[in-house]
């Protein structure tokens, strides 16, 4: 006898994720993804529908796992830092910052000012980038063709600013425990002033096209509401968490990477809708200009990189002459530094919400463990709740809303 | 001068008595050749609006659009045809086969059948028909039946859920639709749309400056009838991926396709021959032959709306699109049928209220009376939204709320 593999699953087996009406064909199941173009990647939602009405969403994620985490253990501190570009992708010199900042906690790592400012500007840069593709694709959801074009438009200037910074687009690996991989070169300045110089206009631009427009106000006002109470017991972060009325930015909480120099509002919209969480995001693009502007303006000099030859490379120039920064340079590129036997949580806030690193390191060159607490995973979480008794259209509306990424949620 | 497609036809039909062929025949293949004729411009047309809308919604979305095939990627259509004629043909296996197969088919000859009765000058035409108007209104309709039985027939549940789109939105955008197409058909006193272009001969005597808002009425529930942005519920890509024809491919799809090209041309068209006055113009007494640019020309800048809404609108959502329907667009058009007959009856004697340009710009008092009827109505609707204006928000929590994953219940025994 040989067994047949199950090849479909019956409404029986799907019972205690269901309504009772489903079994009675009442009402009907839809399978939305993993290849459906709304779903920001690869997410796949079980919807039950009545009509077009969600009775049931139940998110089935794991289709972009890529081990990310395990893998890291094997790898040194410095190798394993090429892989956090790849767990969010829209925000990847974000993924670098915490990583690297969470060692630079473990092993007591000073930073130079110079490269605290650029780290700042970069990743608010990144921000906004990420924040960009969000307006697109959310815009695009909702069958706003053209706010998508203009939106890559713009992102592309960005991602020419940081292929110029760390000679990739997107996985730059830019920032490097004690520093960052090198200096900015001579054209930066120019690029991010010309970008400072458009992007308000672009910005008025987007809102121009959807923030009075009524199809697009009868979309999402009062879609997906969260209520404060809600949004905190979910964990959300972010401007998720922000859109419901919550003051809550880890840049002002607990600011990180010399935050606390710099003047920016930390935007909230009371809707708790769809809507609010649109306004927050295109308040928060301003925002983040604003501090790219300051950055860019108290720019300090000096060097980029710690000069604390046991956790960060000599410079090549020193390899020629110096037997020391020879030795210093083999063992960091074979061995790696080692790290105390101790663990550290690093919050930073990334476009999505907290992202953050719990790093534990047991004496030896490899992380013992590298958990990421990712904003999208949590924010995922509501949307069961979220889309009940919103029509289907509406929970493109929302899934857009939270802005998931599913690197992010799947790692 | 003489209009250069009766030679054709009068050299035809010479062609055909030499022949010695019985005078019957002679008609039917003439018929037959003008059925072709006029199905292969309906359909070049179409290619030619294809490259035209990406070049355009380029233009819009600061891009450059197809540029690689022949001179500014006039060929990318033929190219894309090309494909389109030689990917698989695919055919689900839970499909009904009949239904499948006409779905595509009918979707082309609901819009083509269109084509019979639109004038291009006024000698140009398929066939004059003294109850077009009902004709259009009857051969329209086969569209909503294609999308139906595309959508029932490929048995995926996406393409149901078009179907059910369909239904809904299809069927109720022909009640406002047909009660605006009334309105130039009681001011022409005729259904012939020869006769509706006839009437339309210099600048205001335009049905667009009689009723305004009959037109506007007009082209936006023909936007809904044809399924564009921001009505393209239908096969809303972003929530239900394709719609009715997600299971289409090849030449199949690329019906579905033509199709819809074809017929957002065609309601352009009709906008152009109901309110713009179709082939009228300067000239085109003496040189008919003019009345086909400005057909064109008036047919193509409508089009060109529907291009820019295309590019611009996000798309709407299905209880607010029946809301628009039933709430707004009904209301208005009923009252507009009433009002219109009656301020007609009562101004259509009344004669010119003011001349210029020795009768070039003509204003009737009817045409006065009625342009004001329709601004009073216009304003007296939106001032009736406004007032009763409620964004009919979905309540929460329409179901209990209950824990997202419930421990498996025990089976029973």
């Amino acid at each position: 006898m040989t067994l047949e593999p199950v090849m479909e699953v019956t409404v029986n087996d799907l019972k205690h994720l269901l309504s009772d009406r489903a079994a009675e064909g009442d009402t009907m199941l839809l399978n939305m993804g993993p290849q459906h173009p709304s779903t920001h990647g690869v997410l796949r939602l079980l919807l039950e529908l009545d009509g077009e009405i969600v009775v049931n969403c139940i998110p089935d994620i794991g289709f972009l796992h890529t081990g990310i985490e395990k893998n890291m253990e094997a790898k040194t501190y410095i190798k394993a830092e090429v892989m956090t570009d790849r767990l969010d992708y829209l925000n990847t010199t974000g993924n670098n910052l915490v990583y690297v900042m969470a060692i630079e906690k473990l092993v007591g790592l000073d930073v130079p000012p110079r490269a605290e400012a650029i780290r700042v500007l970069i990743v608010e840069l990144q921000r906004i980038a990420s924040h960009l593709v969000w307006l697109g694709t959310h815009g695009l959801d909702l069958a706003a063709m053209s706010i998508f074009l203009y939106c890559f438009r713009e992102r592309e200037m960005i991602l020419d600013i940081l292929e110029m910074c760390g000679g990739q687009r997107m996985m730059t690996t830019y920032f490097r425990p004690g520093g960052l991989w090198r200096d900015t070169p001579v054209e930066f300045e120019a690029a991010v002033r010309e970008f400072i110089r458009i992007f308000p206009k672009r910005v008025d631009e987007y809102e121009a096209l959807l923030t009075r427009n009524p199809i697009f106000i009868d979309r999402t006002k009062g879609i997906g509401v969260i209520p404060k109470d809600k949004a905190l017991e979910w964990g959300l972060t972010g401007p998720t968490l922000r859109g419901s009325g919550i003051d809550y930015d880890i840049r002002r909480a607990f600011p990180y990477a010399g935050y606390q120099d710099y003047e920016f509002d930390v935007p909230t919209e009371e809707g708790g809708d769809v809507y609010a969480r649109y306004k927050v995001r295109m308040q928060e693009m301003r925002e983040s200009l604003r501090i790219v502007q300051q950055a860019l303006d108290n720019m300090p000099l000096g060097p980029v990189n710690s000069a604390n030859r046991k956790f960060v490379p000599p410079p090549r120039s020193e390899l020629g002459h110096s037997m020391e920064a020879v030795i210093h340079h083999f063992k960091l590129w074979t061995e790696g530094f080692e790290a105390p036997k101790a663990s550290v949580y690093m919050p930073v806030e990334s476009p999505r919400g907290e992202l953050g690193v719990f790093l534990e390191g047991d004496g030896g060159p490899r992380p013992y463990r590298v958990h990421f607490r990712t904003p999208s995973f949590t924010n995922l979480q509501a949307l069961p709740w979220l889309s009940e008794g919103h029509y289907v259209a509406d929970l493109v509306a929302i899934i857009g809303s939270i802005d998931i990424v599913l690197g992010d949620v799947d790692r | 001068m003489t209009d250069p497609l009766a030679l054709l036809g009068d050299w035809l039909l010479n062609l055909l008595a030499q022949l010695n062929l019985p005078p019957g025949l002679r008609q039917v293949i003439l018929y037959l050749l003008g059925v072709s004729v006029i199905a292969t411009v309906a359909l070049v047309i179409t290619i030619f609006n294809t490259w035209l809308e990406r070049k355009i919604a380029a233009r819009i979305q600061d891009r450059l659009g197809p540029n690689r095939v022949g001179p500014w990627g006039l060929l990318q259509p033929i190219a894309d045809a090309i494909k389109m004629l030689t990917k698989e043909d695919t055919t689900p296996a839970a499909a009904d086969k009949v239904a499948y197969n006409i779905a595509p088919i009918l979707a082309v000859v609901s819009v083509l059948l269109i084509w019979a009765v639109i004038p291009f000058t006024s000698q140009w035409f398929g066939t004059q028909l003294n109850v077009a108007v009902l004709y259009i209104a009857a051969v329209g309709s086969f569209g909503v039946l294609a999308v139906l039985m595309a959508g029932w027939s490929s048995n995926n549940k996406y393409a149901l859920l078009g179907a059910f789109r369909a239904v809904s939105q299809l069927i109720s955008y022909e009640v406002p639709l047909f009660l605006s197409l009334l309105i130039p058909v009681l001011l022409a006193r005729s259904m012939d749309i020869s006769v509706i272009v006839e009437k339309q001969a210099t600048l205001l005597e335009m049905y667009v400056v009689a009723a305004p808002l009959a037109a506007l009425l007009f082209f936006i529930s023909s936007v809904a009838e044809v399924g564009r942005t921001p009505f393209d519920l239908l096969e809303a890509e972003s929530e239900i991926v394709a719609g009715y024809h997600i299971e289409y491919s090849g030449f199949k799809f690329g019906m579905f396709q033509a199709g819809e090209f074809m017929h957002t041309f065609t309601i352009a068209a009709l906008t152009a021959l109901l309110f713009l006055g179709g082939w009228q113009g300067p000239g085109v007494a003496q040189a008919p032959i003019l009345g086909l640019f400005y057909f064109m020309g008036k047919s193509f800048a409508v089009y060109f709306v529907t291009m820019w809404m295309r590019s611009t609108l996000p798309r709407i959502r299905i209880d607010h699109m029946q809301a628009l329907n039933w709430k707004i667009l009904v209301p208005i058009a009923l009252t507009l049928l009433m009002l219109t007959p009656i301020v007609d009856y009562f101004t259509k004697d009344l004669g010119v209220l003011f001349s210029a340009f020795g009768g070039a710009l003509t204003l009737s008092w009817r045409f006065a009376a009625l342009l004001l009827t329709n601004i009073l109505v216009t304003l007296a609707a939106i001032e009736a939204v406004r007032r009763n204006a409620k964004r009919n928000f979905v309540e929460r929590s329409r179901f209990p709320e209950r824990p997202v994953a419930r421990p498996p219940r025990e089976e029973a025994a």
